[in-house]
């Protein structure tokens, strides 16, 4: 079986924040990380391999320094790294990405299952996936908890739809992505940690593609433009009280038991 | 460049979400939306609504916008192919400018397929929607984790598809005397990529969208084992405890635990936040908690601008005190009579 892993670096904190006066964002001293969510699709895939036997590639689209995640993913146990780095790549939105992880994954050949994170940490969007499937025509299901019984070509997903927990056959090759808790990453092993610093890394740019249209990718293929980023209105403060725990402690439940009308300190 | 010629067109399709014959409120909210929207573009609102039980859908939609519904007898559970092909074949004969579809599972499961199916853009998680001078459709959405807000345009293709979460659009159906066209169709599943074997009602309630008090724990919180304080003041007050994203990310609190646009939307009687500094993402998923009572060491934390009650103090101070009062039972008679 042939699994293709997607995984994004992400800035390690999920807030940036951005300077009131000049509205220019507040970026620096962010580490960048690889996006937990995505760890658990890589678990997902483990398993599958030590269940079934696989090959795992993952693909990771971003700058030269995303090849850390790859890195990552190989201390873990995935076989190939490929990195979708170009500079034509750059500030896609939803449509744009996905066309360019499926011009990526179609490059390098066809997968029997491809697993993502639910979302990201920082685009927080959680549509990357599905819109993947759809550029591929197949099935996709979300947030899925248990991926098990896998024959004739088919797999069965337990998932999670609007509380409600369903499961389906369905359908390969189709896109999972997993849900964090029910994938609970193991620690990179130090022997694969090693054996990976020396893997190659597969660096994928425009001309890899079978479209090698630039207009398609990054910002000029992407349909929606953000044309104006501002800081969130800032309401009055309503009259903070600063109390030390006794005190703090003493007019919250006197809040509470005053069903919260009038409250004086 | 991707474009389409947009003055082909026009309108606004809602995606009336439905389960076993069942409007989903968020449906009626988006119609609400949908119909402010049609107002300022001078165009019409149409829905399309998709299951079981069909028949009993039209009369739950009486008073909204509607201009004309579609109603598609079908599986009553989503099944991501056969809901594209139904919902790209509508939209193909509507051609509407704007789709809305509701920010739930559901929703951000159909979203992306229908985006890439018109080769069009997709705005996820819109915080609030409004038309441009040119009549295009400025979604506004937090970005880079919460703390700034984007107008994003989706300018020169169609459809733009906008999803919106539950509980994000408060006011009601704007009232319209006109009875919508109705257009009918049964469609039978063709597909077989996709079977669904097995369908179980979760227990829902005891979660934190139904507590009439949260004890919500932000980044403020420095270890884990910490929770179980807080744990326990939600317990005496007879509330439940939930958290901002953070401390899910860092994987000390369930997924649904979490409050927010990625998260819940909740709108319990009382909050008490501690630790939380109120991202814009995180308020989204509670501004409409009647008494929200904010603790924060940060004087600046943007929580203490929606706070009713804000508290500039140390959570590890005020925790335990209120811990103690409420165990000698200097609190007994308020979790009675008020909570």
């Amino acid at each position: 079986m042939r699994i293709a892993v997607c995984m994004k670096q992400v800035p390690a904190a999920s807030e940036g924040n951005m300077d009131t006066e000049t509205g220019v964002l507040i970026r620096t001293g962010l580490e960048a990380v690889v996006n937990v969510y995505d760890l658990a699709a890589l678990e997902a895939a483990l398993r599958l391999k030590e269940a079934y036997g696989a090959d795992i590639h993952v693909f990771t689209m971003g700058p030269e320094k995303a090849e850390s995640v790859l890195r990552e993913a190989f201390a873990m146990g995935a076989d190939e790294g490929f990195l979708v780095c170009d500079t034509a790549f750059a500030g896609a939105d939803v449509l744009a990405t996905s066309y360019t992880l499926k011009q990526a994954i179609g490059s390098v050949g066809s997968y029997d299952l491809i697993l993502c994170g639910k979302q990201t940490t920082d685009g927080d969007t959680a549509q990357v996936s599905g819109a993947l499937a759809k550029w591929m025509d197949i099935a996709h299901v979300s947030w899925a908890s248990e991926i098990a019984d896998i024959s004739q070509n088919t797999v069965k997903v337990r998932y999670n739809m609007d509380n409600r927990m369903i499961c389906a056959r369905v359908q390969m090759p189709c896109i999972l992505s997993v849900e964090k808790d029910s994938f609970i990453p193991r620690m990179p092993s130090l022997k694969l940690k090693i054996s990976g610093r020396k893997k190659e890394i597969h660096t994928l740019s425009l001309r890899d593609l079978t479209d090698c249209d630039e207009e398609h990718y990054g910002l000029k293929g992407s349909a929606t433009r953000v044309c104006k980023i501002f800081p969130p209105e800032r309401t009055k403060r309503q009259g903070l009280v600063s109390l030390g725990g006794e005190k703090a402690a003493e007019y919250i439940l006197k809040i509470l038991d005053s069903g919260a009308r009038e409250v004086r300190i | 460049m991707r474009q389409a010629d947009t003055s082909a067109w026009s309108g606004i399709l809602v995606y009336i979400e439905c389960r076993q014959g069942k409007v989903r409120p968020v449906g009626r909210e988006l119609l609400a939306e949908a119909g402010r929207l049609a107002v300022k573009l001078g165009a019409d609102v149409y829905g399309a609504a998709l299951g079981s039980g069909m028949e009993a859908i039209a009369g739950q939609l009486s008073g909204c916008p509607l201009a004309r519904l579609y109603l598609y007898e079908t599986e009553d559970e989503y099944s991501p192919l056969h809901y594209e092909k139904i919902m790209t074949e509508c939209i193909a004969e509507v051609k509407p400018s704007i789709v809305l579809i509701g920010g739930t599972q559901e929703g951000r499961a159909l979203a992306p397929r229908l985006a890439v199916a018109f080769e069009s853009g997709l705005t996820a998680d819109c915080t609030s929607l409004d038309i441009d001078d040119e009549g295009c459709l400025v979604q506004v959405r937090p970005a880079f984790g919460g703390n700034v807000m984007a107008s994003i345009v989706t300018r020169f293709t169609r459809p733009q598809f906008a999803t919106v979460r539950p509980g994000i659009i408060e006011e009601p159906c704007a009232e319209s005397c006109g009875e919508p066209e109705i257009v009918r169709a049964a469609v039978r599943q063709a597909e077989n990529t996709f079977r669904i074997l097995d369908v179980e009602e979760r227990e829902v309630s005891g979660g934190i969208a139904d507590a009439r008090l949260l004890v919500v724990a932000g980044r403020g919180v420095k270890k884990k084992e910490d929770l179980e304080m807080l744990r326990e003041l939600a317990a005496l007050l007879g509330g439940t405890l939930a958290s901002s994203r953070a401390l899910v990310e860092r994987g000390w609190m369930p997924p649904g635990c979490q409050i927010g646009l990625s998260g819940s939307t909740v709108n319990p009687e009382y909050m008490i936040t501690c630790g939380v500094s109120g991202t814009v993402q995180f308020m989204a998923g509670m501004r409409h908690t009647k008494n929200i009572i904010a603790v924060n060491t940060d004087p600046d934390a943007r929580i203490f601008e929606i706070a009713h009650y804000p508290v500039c103090g140390d959570l590890y101070e005020i925790v335990p005190a209120m811990i103690e009062r409420l165990r000698a039972g200097k609190g007994d008679d308020l979790i009675d009579i008020h909570i």
